[in-house]
């Protein structure tokens, strides 16, 4: 049994040991949470006070026509790279798990390696493949459209191309998270599935999809909620352009707080973005759960 | 002899083979025109490694910060990595092994602060940042991204799985939790914290969004946002453009070659958990 005192120190030193997470948590991502819902409700500048001015910035957000084209290229941008990420990283993970020994580490690291890049590496080698006079992918763009293009420079190439860069980026993730899973997939299911003589397809459609289904639930959830908040590449290739057409969310609230100066207004599309990561990832994850279930 | 098997197997790793090499292509191609001159670049010279001119890393390495950038992006994310550890672990164990008041809620906050879309708060802690003094210098980098949830919920449950006994043991001989964390807890774990501790220091690394938004002068730029700059004053300059991003890529890459394991482990742990 405890007895008070010794009760009393387990409290202390619980409170010593969480109080330097606690403090940062408070001071650097509670108190900023706070303050970016009360500043949504006021007319303040980036650097100082503003007056408070009830739902005025949301009621702006409601006729700011900017706001809907970024909302959409958002949308746009999830229905480029979710679902297309997701199969090809299922298809590299299938072939992966086949290979055996040091030719599946060295395959696996050459898929993945990617990932480990910083973002503007990433857009620079890029920027030169994609380069409209010397890239060495434009004969390939030439090839299906008669001509070179400036792909970030062009409206209906910029988003697509984008979403390239971000799945070549950003794929190893998604394919490592699916071979975990497919190694959990017992071994036996398997042998029992093929002695009852069913084909590739068979065991593909009836034991590995099924077993996987919640990791691929997840992969899809974690990428929704990742590619929601495209900031860096859109930056980077195209910063918004042409025509708006690569302008999402996050950089209009950059731009409103940054270079406009409205910190109470980027604010509010802020506490927008949020609601619509939160509902949405919520959604898909229930959806997605119901969909293993049947 | 080969059997059809054989011969379908070897088919298939080939395919297999051909499809990693051209996910990998823009790097290699990265290195070759890195290591052209930029003459030669422009005419077309094919598609094989075929000349060794280190001019364009000589370039980069002279007459750019990146030095500087890179002092930057090694001690911000030396910082941000030892302090998510330490202070994770702490409020791990005091989680998993202590009972206290508030011990549920506090464990809610800390899952439920992934929810967050950390860009929305940029805004408000950029503000911050400038109240306290901080924009444009190494602190202000660092306060924000210290941050990481998933690192205190992994931490918990290999705590967890430690049996309580051992605890019980060496309090009833007197011992106290700071020691029992540091000389039996994170000893039994070390192979998860240099996992944490290796995914961590690659998103600060990697981190370009916040950096951005805090740094104002080139000389305190790291890595991810500096070499935006130079690209901006370079003009056309292919071969040094090239050399300079694999410069800024070469920690990351040459880690990752060297840690690939725990690499691989962090992630596979990390995105369970956030599940």
């Amino acid at each position: 049994m405890l007895t008070p005192k010794r009760r009393r120190r387990e409290r202390r030193t619980a409170f010593l040991m969480i109080a330097p997470f606690l403090s940062i948590f408070i001071a650097f991502f509670l108190y900023p949470t706070f303050s970016v819902i009360a500043l949504s409700f006021t007319d303040a500048p980036l650097i100082g006070k503003g007056e408070w001015i009830g739902l005025g910035n949301y009621a702006k957000l409601l006729n700011d026509r900017l706001f809907y084209t970024s909302l959409w290229n958002n949308f746009y941008f999830v229905l480029l790279t979710v679902i297309p990420t997701t199969v090809i990283a299922l298809l590299i993970a299938l072939a992966v798990s086949k290979l055996k020994g040091r030719m599946q580490a060295l395959v696996l690291t050459l898929f993945f390696l990617p990932f480990v890049l910083p973002v503007s590496v990433v857009t620079m080698i890029w920027a030169w493949m994609l380069d409209f006079q010397f890239g060495i992918l434009q004969p390939v763009i030439a090839a299906i459209t008669g001509k070179p293009v400036p792909v970030f420079m062009n409206p209906y190439w910029v988003m697509p191309m984008i979403a390239v860069v971000t799945i070549w980026w950003t794929n190893g993730f998604n394919v490592l998270l699916l071979i975990a899973g497919l190694r959990n997939i017992p071994a036996d299911l398997y042998e029992a599935a093929a002695l009852d003589g069913a084909t590739a397809w068979q065991r593909f459609r009836r034991v590995t999809w099924p077993l996987l289904w919640p990791v691929i639930a997840l992969v899809l959830t974690l990428q929704l909620i990742l590619q929601l908040k495209i900031f860096d590449q859109v930056y980077l290739l195209s910063n918004g352009g042409p025509f708006n057409r690569s302008y999402v969310v996050l950089m209009q609230i950059y731009r409103e707080a940054f270079q406009l100066n409205h910190g109470g207004y980027a604010s509010a599309i802020a506490m927008v973005l949020f609601l619509f990561i939160v509902v949405l990832s919520v959604l898909q994850f229930q959806l997605l759960r119901m969909g293993g279930r049947k | 002899m080969i059997t059809i098997k054989q011969a379908r197997n070897i088919a298939f790793t080939t395919l297999v083979l051909i499809a990693a090499a051209i996910w990998i292509f823009p790097l290699y191609w990265a290195l070759t025109t890195s290591l052209r001159s930029e003459n030669r670049i422009v005419a077309d010279a094919g598609w094989l490694i075929d000349e060794l001119n280190f001019a364009a890393f000589v370039e980069i390495l002279k007459n750019s910060k990146l030095p500087v950038w890179y002092l930057n992006s090694v001690g911000t994310s030396l910082i941000i990595t030892a302090v998510v550890l330490l202070t994770g672990m702490m409020c791990a164990y005091a989680l998993s092994q202590l009972r206290f008041p508030g011990r549920r809620l506090l464990y809610l906050v800390v899952v439920g602060s992934f929810m967050v879309p950390v860009p929305a708060l940029y805004v408000a802690q950029f503000v911050l940042m400038n109240d306290l003094g901080l924009v444009n210098t190494w602190w202000g980098i660092i306060l924000p991204q210290l941050i990481v949830p998933v690192v205190i919920i992994v931490y918990k449950q290999f705590f967890d799985a430690i049996p309580k006994e051992m605890r019980e043991a060496v309090v009833l001989d007197g011992g106290g939790d700071f020691a029992l964390l540091f000389k039996l807890y994170l000893p039994l774990n070390w192979g998860i914290t240099a996992a944490l501790g290796i995914i961590t220091f690659i998103s600060a690394w990697n981190n370009f969004f916040w950096p951005f938004l805090v740094v104002t002068s080139e000389g305190m730029m790291t890595i991810p946002v500096g070499i935006t700059q130079v690209t901006d004053s370079f003009g056309v300059a292919y071969a040094r453009m090239m050399a300079l991003a694999l410069l800024a890529a070469a920690p990351v890459i040459i880690g990752y070659l060297i840690f690939q394991k725990r690499v691989t482990e962090a992630v596979m742990i990390s995105a369970g958990v956030k599940g």
